[in-house]
């Protein structure tokens, strides 16, 4: 039974207005399409990790080793039971030095590669997203260090919906 | 035409925090539509962040990022009004992007 | 003749007693109406009693709470709704509702000019019955005669551009007071005692009444999912469900649990989808409109 009422006012609307009114400030100096955000190559995808149905072929694919160290240095913050499988935000952080990469996957999704991450010098390996599980499942995040891997995983288990 | 990338950026004490909301249905091909077909897989395969056109964040991502993506990430540095650059690749080609100024 | 002795003189039994029988059928005719005849509606009692019952059985929820609908009952699904919430996945709706609300009709009206406040700070007023034709008219229908008045056509009800301009509407309306009227004329007496109706009758292959769910099991689970208590229940609509991937009004949940419970549903306008948020929206009047809201 939860006895912190629910603030539904202003700060969800702040968070309406800024999205909008940030998305709306297009009116960046515009210069015909020089201003234009680049679209990424699709070349950059990497399509063999994304098809592995398992993580070991996945993590290999992607960085070259499936070897992973499990440690308290790795942080994910996900549900023990998904309200909705489609929808389960899950979140990564991590304490390692230097870390260029960071992955979510999941055991028995059908892909188990869920999501992976360049991350340049200067941003945070902390990553919130949304991901998919078809199925109760191990959920794994994975940090790229040096040439180490780091993980730690949680169980998160999927229902079936009751009413629909 | 109503965006298609939402995106809240915010600074404080020399962090920048990025949301952003992508419109995708992320079809990840494993469901069936109305008509019992499967519908065919459609999902957003590279996501690219930039901070004053540097790269701050490359994502890879697949059939299993949820309808609709939701990111949160954070770097180091920006000031308020400085753009943020969001752009996007999907498995059709598809592309979309956009620039935002930080709050 | 004196009552109850013939012509003989002698004691009549009943049968033979016409004047006592004529007395007797009246006596009881008069008490068959008194049975019959129903009580006189009175909304204002059934929301003090349908708020109390509530609030006896949760003590810990403050009314305002209710609008949080399922979450109030479960930490780990509570915890997963406030990340969604964090960028509510109804944002590109509430965009898009707001762009389509703005924009002005071929005849130069706009959505503006039908609603009341220029139709900002509004939802809260819904649904509405509509003296001139006698009926509930939700915010959706109204959008819609909006739209035919102006010579444009009729949105689906459910889902789509209404949906999203319902969505946006709404947004303006976050945290008002659930105010919904009942005149005393007789038609809008009968809409909402025919909603009420509804509410409670049990329909459908699997003979659930929304009662069963949202009264008797609320808070309860229906396999792995927690039940909303029907109170605060609409204050989330129109409502962005993981299930359907987009934003959904209040009649396509009417329509959905329809389904669910294996009843035929009714035709998104119609009388019983109208009566039945009249009555159950009624019953929040005072709790904060929290839509749109983000549901599984």
């Amino acid at each position: 039974m939860m006895t912190e009422p629910e603030t539904t006012g202003p700060a969800r609307r702040t968070v309406l207005l800024g999205a909008a009114g940030a998305a709306a400030a297009l009116a960046l100096p515009r210069s015909g399409r020089a201003a234009a955000v680049a679209a990424p190559k699709a070349s950059l995808w990497p399509e063999a990790a994304f098809k592995a149905t398992t993580p070991d072929p996945a993590l290999k694919a992607l960085w070259g080793s499936s070897s992973l160290t499990p440690t308290t240095q790795v942080k994910m913050d996900a549900p023990d039971i998904a309200e909705n499988g489609a929808v389960v935000p899950i979140s990564v952080d991590a304490n390692e030095p230097k870390i260029t990469g960071v992955a979510l996957l999941a055991r028995h999704n059908p892909y188990s590669l869920a999501c992976a991450y360049e991350i340049p010098e200067g941003t945070s390996p902390a990553i919130s997203s949304r991901l998919k599980l078809a199925k109760t499942t191990e959920v794994i995040a994975v940090v790229k260090s040096g040439g180490k891997l780091y993980s730690t995983s949680k169980r998160v288990k999927v229902t079936l919906g009751g009413c629909g | 035409m109503a965006h298609q990338i939402l995106v809240h950026a915010t600074t404080s004490g020399g962090v920048t925090t990025v949301e952003a909301l992508i419109k995708h249905p992320m079809d990840s091909g494993f469901v069936k539509g109305k008509d019992g077909k499967l519908i065919p897989p459609h999902y957003i395969e590279v996501v690219e962040f930039t901070h004053k056109g540097k790269l701050v964040l490359r994502g890879f991502w697949g059939p299993a990022v949820s309808k609709n993506p939701f990111i949160r990430f954070s770097f180091k540095g920006g000031a308020s009004g400085d753009p943020i650059g969001v752009s996007w690749v999907d498995n059709k080609g598809e592309t979309a992007s956009m620039s935002a100024a930080i709050m | 003749m004196r009552a109850g002795v013939n012509r003989a003189g002698a004691r009549m039994a009943w049968g033979e007693d016409k004047t006592m029988k004529r007395v007797w059928l009246m006596i009881a005719a008069f008490a068959a109406l008194g049975l019959a005849r129903p009580a006189k509606a009175d909304p204002a009692a059934d929301l003090k009693a349908f708020q109390r019952y509530f609030q006896t059985r949760f003590p810990k929820l403050e009314l305002k709470d209710y609008v949080n609908g399922p979450y109030n009952f479960s930490a780990n699904d509570r915890a997963q709704w406030k990340q969604i919430l964090e960028f509510p996945p109804y944002s590109f709706a509430v965009d898009a509702g707001k762009k389509a609300f703005d924009t002005k009709f071929p005849d130069g009206a706009s959505y503006a000019s039908c609603f009341p406040h220029g139709g900002i700070g509004i939802a809260q007023d819904y649904p509405k019955f509509d003296e001139k034709t006698g009926k509930v008219v939700t915010i959706g229908i109204a959008v819609n005669e909006c739209r035919t008045r102006h010579g444009l056509k009729a949105l689906s009800l459910t889902k789509g551009e209404l949906a999203d301009i319902v969505a946006y509407m709404t947004s303006t309306s976050d945290g008002k007071p659930i105010h919904v009227v009942i005149p005393n004329d007789k038609r809008a007496l009968a809409a909402y005692e025919a909603g009420k109706e509804y509410f409670y009758s049990r329909r459908g292959q699997l003979n659930f009444s929304c009662a069963s769910c949202h009264v008797q099991a609320a808070g309860k689970r229906l396999r792995g999912q927690y039940l909303a208590p029907a109170l605060g229940i609409t204050a989330s609509f129109p409502v962005y469900r993981s299930k359907w991937g987009n934003v959904g009004t209040l009649v396509r949940r009417f329509i959905g649990c329809n389904k669910k419970v294996r009843s035929v549903p009714a035709k998104p306008d119609s009388a019983a989808y109208r009566d039945l948020a009249y009555f159950l929206t009624y019953m929040s009047n005072g709790l904060p409109i929290a839509g749109p809201g983000a549901r599984s």
